[in-house]
């Protein structure tokens, strides 16, 4: 397998690494080595690639498994929160610090989700995959997922009313 | 009717069931401008959802193709060296031995090296000649029989 051959693989994907990396992570530094080492290691194992079904599945459930080493590891102890820039170009200044604000606010709530529970969040809302793909990638059994999922959300959900309507933070 | 409808997939979407395509619309609905006031805490939530999506891994990876070193060119090299060896070896080897056209000039260079042959073996023996002088002194021994009479006579005695 070539040099482009591989890029064509992996680049569609490559930025759903990172971003799983960086929820679980949640320093971009961190999340940045973590999705080098692993098209590394997928680079390194390029042989074996042919043989795989699915590389992006493979690749998500090598991510979770990456990080969660990674999270255990000692050198985790001192791990960063980098915030997102964030744009909005058709709401007025304060609507826009206001959201920007809230929306800050959701990715704070998350990062207080357990592990599990925020994967499952990053990889359904955000990168978007099927139920089924997910189960595949975690490991879990389909139903585990959406109880995780819907738990998930209805704890997003109570936080960001109790912040809307009382300004509890 | 549609804040209806958007009602019902939210309640569906906490509970884990919504499909993807009902997630895109309750996404398209809270990004849009118009959200009705009371699901208005749901707005940073998929906007949260949304930037998120646009993240991207800047970083570029160092791909190394590592060329391995190939051993079977070694072996391919080794074989050409074995031909060029046997090659080179078989044709020195041929070119030196003449032959004679004429049997009388062969006869000649025959008794030639023949006699010469005999000469030298001649010298050879002829060295080792002094070989007759070991035999020589092994006969002078003999005498050490003497010796092994008498001391029968003694072995005799004490019995």
């Amino acid at each position: 397998m070539t040099q482009t051959e591989f890029l064509n693989i992996v680049m569609p994907f490559k930025d759903k690494v990172f971003r799983v990396a960086k929820r679980l992570l949640i320093s971009t530094e961190e999340a940045e080595d973590a999705t080098q080492e692993i098209l590394l290691k997928l680079w390194k194992n390029k042989k074996k690639m042919q043989e795989y079904k699915n590389v992006e599945a493979f690749s998500m459930t090598m991510t979770k498994n990456f990080c969660f080493d990674k999270l255990k590891s000692k050198q985790a102890q001192n791990l960063k929160i980098v915030h997102s820039n964030y744009e909005d170009g058709n709401t007025s200044l304060q609507k826009q610090v206001e959201l920007n604000d809230s929306v800050n606010w959701v990715g704070r709530i998350i990062e207080d989700l357990p592990e599990q529970q925020r994967l499952i969040v990053q990889l359904r809302d955000i990168e978007e995959y099927d139920l089924d793909e997910i189960a595949k990638m975690l490991d879990m059994n389909n139903t585990a997922v959406r109880v995780n999922l819907s738990r998930a959300r209805k704890t997003i959900r109570e936080k960001l009313t109790n912040t809307h309507n009382y300004g509890i933070k | 009717m549609v804040l209806n409808n958007i009602e019902k997939l939210l309640e569906k979407y906490d509970n884990g069931e919504t499909s993807l395509k009902e997630e895109q619309l309750l996404k398209n609905y809270f990004t849009s401008d118009n959200v009705a006031p009371h699901l208005e805490m749901y707005k940073p939530m998929f906007a949260y959802f949304l930037v998120n999506q646009q993240e991207q891994f800047t970083k570029d990876v160092p791909l190394k193709t590592t060329r391995k070193f190939n051993y079977k060119w070694i072996s391919v090299a080794a074989v050409a060296v074995l031909m060029l060896g046997f090659y080179l070896g078989t044709s020195t080897t041929k070119s030196e031995l003449g032959t004679y056209e004429d049997p009388q000039l062969a006869y000649n260079e025959v008794t030639k090296s023949l006699e010469m042959i005999s000469k030298r073996f001649n010298k050879g023996t002829a060295t080792v000649g002094y070989l007759n002088e070991v035999n020589k002194g092994a006969a002078t021994l003999n005498y050490l029989n003497e010796i092994e009479n008498s001391t029968n006579i003694i072995f005799k005695n004490n019995k």
